[in-house]
Parts: structure tokens; sequence; C-alpha cells
């Protein structure tokens, strides 16, 4: 199923060993266990990020992810807080119910392209915050607090996930499951990618109107592009409320979207792990520029609009040959 | 000859504005139809109606007795009509052969899992339309520009591309936007036998809409000509040529204002 050439296989079991065997080692030898929430945090964004970069395939600027991510968070809390469900099974339903959202205000938002499209999904994201503002379910503003810890999940009476609650360091745990998931994300996404649906999405981003013209369904593929991001977007959101223990409706907001976009075009949007390291360098590069105070985001955003001037294609157009996908 | 596609008293407003107004004609089984006339004759948004990629005000589009107007575009491609349109409508930043590749969208077996999985029925979809694709490329001689990205080629190897997305869908009837427009006397002389070709080996029917008219005398075996979104005349090359009305439009009519 896989065609990788010995280099790629190289860079893949390097970067697993560094997940999964390096960071855990490198934790406990410098016993600095507030990185595992930070990296944690970094992975949740990313797949996050991965379903933004998934809808810049179909040519749209997608500015909206916060509003999903936040959906998503909220359905995972309401369904463990007050349903009583293991957040093992709230996960993929969170996750469906934002793809669920996305079909619905995706037909008629899809329609839009380039900025008009990019001001709609800005909007949604206030809109949702407004909206878990004002419902009785997800609380005002007081928002879902004490939410429990994943428990145990089994099969057959099998262990297969211990309870949180019982770990001596659940953040390792909560690292663990995000390093899973953000694999599987991105297997997914190089699967979408190279696979006859991202053919048809790099027709659709090149030009929509040959695309039809051959007998692609557009506004469908649009809409299961749109629901797939969003479903990424809710997968995230939800293992972020179940971190913090709590959803607030400011737990996304509208700056959270517009870095999901970012960290797409920092990492380059023609290539399936640019959000992966898109991600990395902006969360670490703001840390780093904590230093400077007041001058933070002055600092931040000129190096931002510097790095794309001068790489329009991304990080990872620096050391990777172009493998196709963006339009220039 | 029975007739493959009628189109049935067809007529567009935009606004106030009739740009068609009740088009009626068939186009027949594996013939090369033309339609001409001056600019602004109502040529294109009729090519645009009968691929539905614009609604009709009143009238249909029938194929094989079955409507085919004011509906999408890709279900209408589904049934085997399919345009092309004119050069800037391509993939950029695909070559050649991923374009055909891309194109087969409609001969596709395994379902968009299917692919997503990698189960066998994409596995040989996947071989089927390389090998489809080298046939057709080479077809259209287009063999040594396989894997040149699109937008690098030249205008004339543009059209030839576009043709060859078009006929990667297997269609049964080819609609041709302009496939002249902007080429020199030798290019247009090969794109004439390219097109005939096409319809021969590949029993295709085609319908064209053009303006040069040494092309269209040369390519067409009848022509319907459209002036101010008007039918005024349809036929053989030859009938064509010598038909008054026609030569009207084209040559304008005596003028009364200085009362010749």
């Amino acid at each position: 199923m896989l065609k990788l050439s010995a280099i790629q296989w190289t860079g893949l079991a390097v970067f697993f060993l560094a997940i999964f065997v390096g960071v855990p080692m490198m934790i406990a030898a410098t016993g600095r266990t507030d990185l595992f929430f930070t990296l944690t945090s970094v992975g949740l964004l990313a797949i996050a990020s991965a379903g933004v970069w998934l809808t810049f395939y179909i040519g749209r600027i997608n500015i909206g992810q916060g509003a999903f991510a936040l959906l998503g968070a909220y359905v995972s809390a309401i369904l463990v807080t007050k349903a009583g469900m293991s957040f093992w099974l709230s996960l993929p339903l969170a996750g469906l119910f934002a793809a669920f959202v996305a079909v619905l205000i995706g037909l008629p938002i899809l329609r839009l392209r380039g900025v008009y499209f990019a001001m709609i999904t800005l909007v949604l994201t206030q809109v949702f915050t407004l909206t878990a503002l004002a419902l009785p379910i997800t609380n005002g503003a007081k928002g879902i607090t004490s939410i429990p810890l994943p428990g145990e999940l089994s099969i057959l009476g099998i262990t297969l996930i211990p309870d949180f609650s019982t770990l001596e360091n659940p953040r390792q745990a909560f690292y663990f499951t995000t390093a899973v998931l953000m694999v599987l994300t991105y297997a997914a996404l190089y699967r979408i990618v190279n696979s006859r649906l991202g053919h048809l999405c790099r027709s659709m981003q090149q030009n929509e109107e040959l695309a039809s013209s051959i007998g692609v369904n557009i506004s469908y593929i649009r809409v299961l592009i749109f629901a797939i991001s969003s479903f990424f977007g809710g997968i995230g959101g939800a293992v972020f409320g179940s971190i913090a223990q709590s959803v607030y409706p400011s737990s996304f907001q509208v700056a959270d979207s517009v870095n999901f976009m970012l960290n797409c075009f920092l990492g380059g949007l023609g290539y399936v792990f640019g959000p992966m390291l898109g991600t990395l360098v902006l969360y670490f590069g703001w840390d780093l520029l904590f230093e400077l105070g007041k001058y933070q985001m002055l600092i931040y955003s000129s190096l931002l609009i510097f790095l794309m001037l001068v790489l329009p294609n991304g990080l990872l157009s620096l050391r990777l040959p172009k493998k196709g996908g963006q339009d220039k | 000859m029975s007739a493959l596609l009628e189109i049935r008293h067809v007529t567009k407003k935009f606004g106030g504005l009739t740009a068609n107004n009740d088009i009626s004609f068939d186009v027949h089984d594996n013939e090369i139809l033309s339609v001409i006339g001056p600019n602004g004759a109502g040529k294109s948004t009729l090519f645009k109606m009968i691929s539905s990629f614009l609604p009709t005000t009143s009238g249909e589009v029938l194929y094989k007795g079955e409507r085919i107007s004011n509906l999408k575009p890709h279900v209408v491609a589904r049934k085997g009509i399919v345009r092309t349109f004119q050069e800037t409508t391509i993939f950029k930043s695909m070559t050649v052969r991923e374009s055909v590749i891309v194109a087969q969208h409609l001969r596709a077996k395994a379902s968009l899992a299917g692919y997503f999985w990698g189960t066998k029925t994409a596995h040989d979809d996947v071989d089927s339309f390389g090998n489809y694709a080298d046939d057709l490329i080479e077809f259209l001689g287009m063999s040594e520009i396989s894997n040149e990205q699109a937008s690098n080629l030249p205008q004339g190897n543009l059209r030839a591309l576009g043709i060859a997305i078009g006929l990667a869908t297997d269609p049964k009837v080819l609609l041709l936007d302009e496939p002249f427009a902007g080429m020199n006397h030798d290019e247009t002389m090969k794109m004439v036998d390219l097109v005939r070709k096409v319809r021969d080996e590949r029993e295709v029917t085609v319908l064209l809409v053009e303006h040069d008219m040494p092309a269209v005398m040369r390519i067409s075996d009848r022509i319907v000509v459209l002036n101010f979104g008007e039918m005024i005349a349809e036929g053989t090359p030859s009938e064509i040529q010598n038909n008054e009305r026609v030569i009207e439009a084209y040559l304008g009519s005596a003028d009364d204002e200085i009362g010749i």
C-alpha cells in the first residue's frame, strides 16, 4: 500500500522513535514534566491544523477551525459530564458531530470562494463562541468544569487504556494519546492526498469548472472535505477539553482559528506534514519570544511576515523537492 | 440518421437581453456539427446550456430522448456529454499525464473509500487509468510532452490538452469551445485533422462552436448559423456558403442609411 523511498522510511522511523521514545526519555532525564503538556498541546493543535490544511487543498481558506474545535470540546464534555459516557466513546462522537455540523454549514458557504469564504469562516468562530454563551446546555460563561479524566477502556475484559485518574502521571498518558491520534490523523491525511480523493481535490483547487466538466461532483467533494477537516478539529478540541478538565466559550477564539491557518502557511501548503511542523515552530516560536515582553507580538508578527515573503511555500520547501499540490 | 442530441426551442434571457431565441436543431450520431455566428450571436451561451453550465430560460436539450438541460455539469458529463474549454482552463500544476489520469474519474470502478484503503479494485483502476492515459496521449500525438507541466505548455498544445482531458472521460458527445481560436493556418489544419481523427477512430459525436470560417467549412458535416441570438440557417457547408441570410449576417446587408 505504501510506496516510500528508503529516505522516507528512515525519516518515518526517526519520527516515531522521537515522539514515542525520545521525548519521554528526555523528559524523564531532565525532569521537566511540564514539557508533556506543551508537546501535547502542539500535537492537538497540529491535528486541528491538519483539517485546515485539507480545506486549503480544495482551494478554500478556512479560518473557522476554532469553531469546530470548540464544538468538539463541548460535545465531549457534555457527553461525559451529563450522560456519563466514557471519554473514549465521546471522542469519535465529538468528531462526528463536528463533521455533521460542518456539512450543514458547508452546504451553503462552500459555494463561496477566495476571500468571501475566508470571511465567513472567520465569523464562524465568533458565532460558535456566542452560541456557547447563550445556550443552557453549555452553561453559558461559566462553562463546563470538573470534567472527569478519561476512564478505563477495555474490550472483553482486557484493559486497553487504564483509567487516567489512577495514573501517577496523567500528563504523560495524554501525551501518548495525542501522539497516537496525531499519527493517525496524518496517516489519514497522507492517504487522502495520495489517493483518488486527493487527486480530485487538486483538480478542484486548480479549476472547479474543468473538474465538474469531467464529471466530478464538486459540491459533494467540497462538503466531504470540509466535514473531514472539521472532524479533525472536533477531535483536537475534545482532547483539549479533557486535559484542561474544563471548557469555556473562550476556550477557542478567533485568534486560535487564525493560528491554525498560520500553522499551515508556515509549514507549507504543498506538504502533508507542513501543518505539523508549522504548529511546532509557531508554538515554540511564540514561547521563545516571551522574554521580549511587550514587544513579543510585534517581533512575532514581523517574523511571520518576513518568513512568508522569503518562503511563500512554507518551511518544508527549504529541504524537500516540491511535490505538486500547490498552485504557484 | 437518428438525432442523438436534440435542441428544442431553447431560449435564454439575461434580464432584458435575449441571448438565444427559440433555437431548435438536431445533432446526429457521429457527425461533426459546428455552430457559427458573428461575435455576440449567442454561440457560447447556447454551448453552456447544452452542457448544463447555464440553465435555459425555456426549451430543453434532449440526449437520446432524455432531458439534459438544467442539470448539474457533472451529471451531464456522467451521461457522456462532455465540454472542453478554451486554453486558459486547464489543471495548471499537473502534467499532461496527470491531467488525463484525473480526468478518467468517470471510469473509476472503486469508491473513494476504496482508494483510501487501497482495495484491489482501486489498484486495478489505477493501473487501467495509467494505461488508458498513455494510449490516449499517444493517440493525440502528445507523447513527447506527456510529463510536461501544463503551465509550461505553449498555446497550441494547451488546446490539445483540453481535448485530451475531455476525451479521457470517454464521452459520446464532445463539445468543443472555439478549438481554433488564436491559431495560425498550420496549427488550425492540424487541429482539424485531429478532431476528424477523434470522430472517426473514437466514434465521438462532435459539436463545436467556432468563428474561424475556413476551418469550419473544412471540418463540418453540417453547420448551424446564429445571428443576434436567432438561428438563421442550418445545412451543409456548401449550402451555408450560398445562403443569403448568412452572407448578409457576416458581410452586412446593403446599407439602407446611405440609400444604396
